[in-house]
């Protein structure tokens, strides 16, 4: 197994290119479990963990957006003032793995790998945030719904890598929550992210872990925006009950060994109307 | 090799909380594990295993993998030169597999390469023709004599029943339940890994092995190569826990024979993955009981019916059965008893010893039965605990008399007097972090129900069933310096500080000197049953103490005073009298003593066919309560705190003690809310900390201690062995504070979301 190790951002794209085989990293956490397990033998391995222009982020207050270099760490992401911006890709990346995990694991390897447990995914799909790809040669930006197209599988071009993502910052409540099995350090079984925007009085819910990849509860969120009290911070009992049953309704998750369907689905509902009560606490 | 080798331990005598001698090694990362253990010249081994739990081997083609370079050797079941089937209690488990492989991971050929990724082709090169067949993976249908025998010694591994007292007797009360114990695995972090260095020309082989039990190993290696115990010599490799999991052996047979076939050292390591099929597990184990008792919450009766899936070797099943059976009624009373256990052989993952040896299951079981008898009572349940709390000169449903310190209304009473959390849900500064669910923030204190469970255990104390149990230490003191020798492998339990502790205190010596561990002297025993403290700290004691006897001597004749007037003050000798006065480092300057000491526990006896005998040494007892945070919408649970009281008969080093009651409590946890292999149709689903979860920082309770110190006239130093109880009854006080927190019953662990919900 060779190794590049470029420093900069066209560097890393030249040698992505002229590699299109070549497994990119970035922390590492998902890909060396897999080369450790022998479940990956690749040839190549390009590491990008290194190039500064994937390391940083920038604020845009104009624009209300934050821009995310692919290379930031889910520490970094937990840290003022990145935490205040965006407070529930925070939460979801203290949620991830152990705080040597966080300081290796980046926003954009999450992406890369695309597993339907991605804990920073739901934050981007609620917020409608935009992935930015670029190759040797090209440059494009899309939708992270558009990016994630299943299990594992992406938009992705050999040649292209992730270089950052841009998020916008609403003003409103935000959380994530996630259930697992353990206290910490566990694979969602069933996680959700609540966004509320108070311009434009909406409220956006994705969820993972109970389907091929994110979902958005496009139905959940209709009935939210039009039955919520933003003035009051308000949802009645039954607004947080049925925005719950909406949200388990439109996910479809699977069984496996680590827990059943029917559990994933109770269990993204519970998180569902919890997050709704949290952003809108009065009854 | 072993990084203890040569340490000199610190200062400390007994009951001293002194540190451990590797301990600032292990937390630096310094420490030499066996994984770390290399030579010059060395070749590496790697095993190839059955992907079937059951299947016949129709062939086995090595020549593809010989053709890969740099591959020196493989070996298979036509290589074993001595017996071709090794195990701890009955030798019905090939080195590998040559007709049938009988569950998924059963090493099949063992390959030494220049290089691990040799190594890796090599194993996928090897073809073998299987001819697959439906698992027995229901111990049920073992017992229904549906399914033919998978193994020549037949599918049955034990029954054994236990008939005490009045077999009709019933009560007014009568409470019955069933419950279902998943299979937990010892997940130690030092994985298996051994290195072997042969002796020319093949004679004999030098053995670094991190394992629980030397001479064991020595005795089964060396049946297995055709060679005499001799010509093997084991020295201990850093261990990184066990539990258990290292008393069978694993890959040491397969690490020798590649030795002596190129004449080379050989390394072989464990993956995680690997680990998981390559060792023994805990026992699942499905556990019918009913009690019967009076209106007032005393036992009338208990039944039992035990079925132990063993998998597909015997192992130590026998043996666990037998602790479980014997174990039925808890630390009560009980006058009649009609219990029937039996341990089967199944094309599941084989399983043997881990931390409570059966009692585990078993009190599991009796636990929730006590909880469902004060129900039904309308008794408090810690008060039905007390009302039939056994004592001193209680008589076991085996016949045995309890004869050791049995302090259990004082375990029950000051368990349940230590303070419960201040805190309330959520905790002070109402982090949502601190409530069930944890770091994924999926509840509000709102939603959290608090509950509280009470469970205690009795636990027998070293070997059993008239095993030959013995420890041996050598001592050596020589110009104030005492240099001591054993073979008692070193686990991460702290017997190299109990062992520096009592020559100090017994010979009034700053220094000790610790020996190699290693085969250069007798046997110690294994590392488990909770017996070194009791068994090679016996043997230390007892080597001591003939030193000091032939030191007092020597200064007796010296000073023309009467040896037995002398004893040991500090680091001097002193006489009755107090006219003489002389140091250890005086008095023995110049000279030299050494003397080695086989130490024994009283012997024990068979059961009979009715369940009756001697068959255990001692016991110890333990309380726990449990307070528990319950998310019962979503079935998530946090462990708030664990109070407990524990019978250690005197706290030889109170630091250790408090060290293996939270490992314990961990261990305990683990097993009642996360811990479990997942198997289906003989597959293991889980074999990854992935997936086999064990408990993290966020979810380790707070722990409440009381140690009970009433040393036992029976132990050599007052002191029991302290390592298994805190694992055995933390878990059913755990399951009991959930049930407490929801309403339900839960009798099956671990307890899973789904079984919270409903």
């Amino acid at each position: 197994m060779n190794a590049l190790v470029p420093t900069q951002l066209d560097e890393a794209l030249r040698v992505i290119g002229t590699h299109p085989d070549a497994l990119v990293v970035a922390g590492g956490t998902d890909a060396m479990v897999e080369i450790n397990a022998g479940h990956r033998r690749p040839r190549m391995v390009i590491a990008v963990n290194r190039v500064a222009e994937l390391r940083s982020w920038t604020y845009d207050p104009a624009g209300a957006t934050v821009r995310i270099g692919a290379a930031v760490t889910y520490s970094e992401l937990m840290e003022s003032p990145l935490a205040e911006l965006i407070p529930a890709l925070a939460e979801a990346s203290r949620t991830v793995g152990s705080p040597q995990i966080r300081n290796a694991g980046t926003l954009g390897g999450n992406l890369g790998t695309c597993s339907p447990a991605g804990d920073g995914l739901p934050v981007l799909a609620a917020l409608g945030a935009v992935v930015h790809l670029a190759s040797a040669t090209r440059e494009r930006s899309l939708p992270v719904s558009d990016f994630m197209v299943g299990v594992k599988r992406t938009a992705l071009e050999a040649d292209e890598l992730i270089t950052a993502i841009t998020i916008p910052v609403l003003a409103g409540w935000q959380g994530y929550s996630k259930v697992g099995v353990r206290n910490a350090m566990v694979i969602a079984l069933a996680s959700a992210c609540l966004a509320t925007d108070v311009t434009t009085s909406s409220v956006r819910l994705a969820v993972g872990s109970v389907g091929p990849t994110i979902i958005r509860c496009a139905d959940a969120e209709a009935f939210a925006g039009e039955s919520v009290s933003f003035a009051r911070r308000s949802a009645t009992p039954a607004t947080v009950a049925r925005f719950g049953e909406l949200a388990a309704a439109a996910s479809h998750p699977i069984d496996d060994h680590r827990a059943t369907a029917a559990y994933r689905r109770h269990a993204v509902g519970v998180l569902a109307s919890r997050l709704l009560r949290r952003a809108f606490p009065n009854d | 090799m072993s990084a203890l080798v040569g340490e000199r331990t610190r200062a400390g005598r007994l009951g001293d909380s002194i540190t451990r001698p590797d301990g600032t090694a292990k937390v630096q990362g310094s420490f030499q594990f066996s994984s770390d253990l290399n030579a010059e010249n060395c070749l590496w081994g790697a095993t190839l295993r059955s992907p079937h739990p059951s299947a016949r081997i129709v062939s086995i083609d090595l020549s593809a993998a010989y053709r890969i370079s740099g591959v020196e050797a493989i070996v298979t079941a036509a290589d074993v030169p001595g017996q071709a089937t090794y195990g701890l209690i009955s030798q019905d488990q090939p080195v590998f597999a040559s007709d049938v492989v009988r569950y998924v991971g059963e090493p099949i050929a063992a390959v030494a390469a220049d290089h691990p990724e040799t190594c890796r082709r090599a194993l996928e090169a090897i073809v073998v023709v299987y001819e697959v067949m439906a698992p027995l993976t229901d111990p049920e249908r073992v017992l229904d004599g549906s399914h033919p025998p998978i193994h020549p010694d037949g599918n049955l591994i034990r029954h054994q029943r236990v008939l005490c007292g009045d077999a009709n007797a019933t009560g007014p009360i009568v409470v019955e339940g069933t419950y279902e114990i998943g299979m937990q695995d010892q997940a130690f972090l030092g994985l298996e890994a051994a290195l072997a260095l042969p002796d020319p020309g093949a004679a004999g082989v030098e053995l670094y092995v991190a394992t629980q039990w030397l001479h064991e190993d020595q005795k089964q290696i060396a049946a297995c190569l055709g060679l005499a115990p001799a010509a093997i010599r084991l020295t201990l490799g850093g261990v990184g826990g066990a539990f258990g999991a290292r008393e069978d052996i694993s890959l040491q047979v397969h690490t020798c024979l590649l030795a002596l076939r190129t004449g080379r050292p050989v390394r072989m390591h464990y993956s995680r993955e690997e680990s998981f099929l390559g060792h023994v597990h805990r026992h699942p184990a499905r556990i019918w009981m009913r009690h019967h008792a009076t209106a007032d919450g005393l036992l009338v009766k208990v039944e039992a019916r035990m079925v132990f899936d063993g998998g597909a070797y015997a192992s130590t099943s026998s043996a666990v059965l037998i602790n479980a059976v014997t174990h039925t009624q808890g630390p009560y009373r009980c006058p009649n008893a009609v219990v029937d256990g039996y341990a089967v052989r199944t094309n599941n993952l084989p399983c043997g010893a881990m931390r409570g040896f059966g009692v585990v299951q078993a009190c599991f079981a009796h636990e929730g039965q006590m909880d469902r008898l004060a129900a039904a009572c309308g008794i408090d349940p810690v008060d039905l605990r007390l009302r039939n709390a056994m004592v001193i000169g209680d008589k076991l449903i085996t016949g045995q008399v309890i004869e050791n310190v049995a302090p259990v209304e004082r375990c029950i009473r000051e368990t349940a007097a230590l303070p419960l959390p201040d805190e309330p849900v959520g905790g002070h500064d109402r982090n949502t972090m601190r409530l069930p669910g944890g770091a994924g923030r999926t509840a509000d204190a709102g939603h959290i129900r608090r509950g509280i469970g009470f469970a205690v255990s009795i636990k027998n104390l070293m070997y059993s069933e008239g095993f030959d149990d013995y420890s041996t230490a050598r001592c050596r003191l020589a110009d104030g310096v005492v240099t001591l020798k054993f073979a008692t492998s070193e686990v991460g339990q702290g017997f190299v500080t109990i062992a520096g502790q009592i020559a100090r205190s017994v010979l009034g010596v700053d220094e000790v000197v610790l020996g190699t561990i290693d085969t250069g002297v007798g046997s110690a025993g294994s590392t488990s049953a909770s017996r070194q403290t009791w068994m090679s700290g016996g043997a230390v004691n007892a080597a001591c103490l003939k030193v000091r006897g032939l030191l007092f001597d020597a200064v007796a004749a010296l000073y023309h005073v009467d040896a037995n007037s002398l004893s040991i003050e500090g680091s001097d000798i002193v006489g009755a009298s107090g006219a003489l006065r002389v140091s250890v480092l005086e008095a023995s300057t110049g000279l030299e003593f050494d003397e080695t000491v086989e130490y024994r526990h009283k012997p024990t006896e068979d059961l009979d066919d009715n369940g009756q005998g001697d068959c255990h040494t001692a016991f110890a007892f333990v309380a726990h309560r449990a307070v528990v945070d319950v998310d019962p919408e979503l079935g998530l649970v946090k462990v708030i705190q664990i109070a407990t009281a524990q019978d250690v008969g005197r706290a030889l080093n109170p630091l250790s003690v408090l060290g293996q009651i939270e490992g314990g409590i961990a261990q305990g946890l683990g097993l009642a809310v996360m811990e479990e292999i997942i198997m289906s149709e003989g597959r293991v689903r889980n074999p990854s900390f992935t997936d086999y979860l064990l408990p993290t920082f966020l979810d380790m309770p707070s722990v409440v201690v009381s140690l009970i110190e009433e040393p036992d006239p029976i132990a050599p130093l007052g002191a029991k062995g302290v390592g298994e109880p805190p694992t055995i009854s933390s878990t059913p006080a755990i399951v009991a504070a959930i049930r407490d927190a929801i309403g339900r019953p839960l009798d099956r662990v671990p307890v899973r979301p789904i079984d919270i919900i409903g």
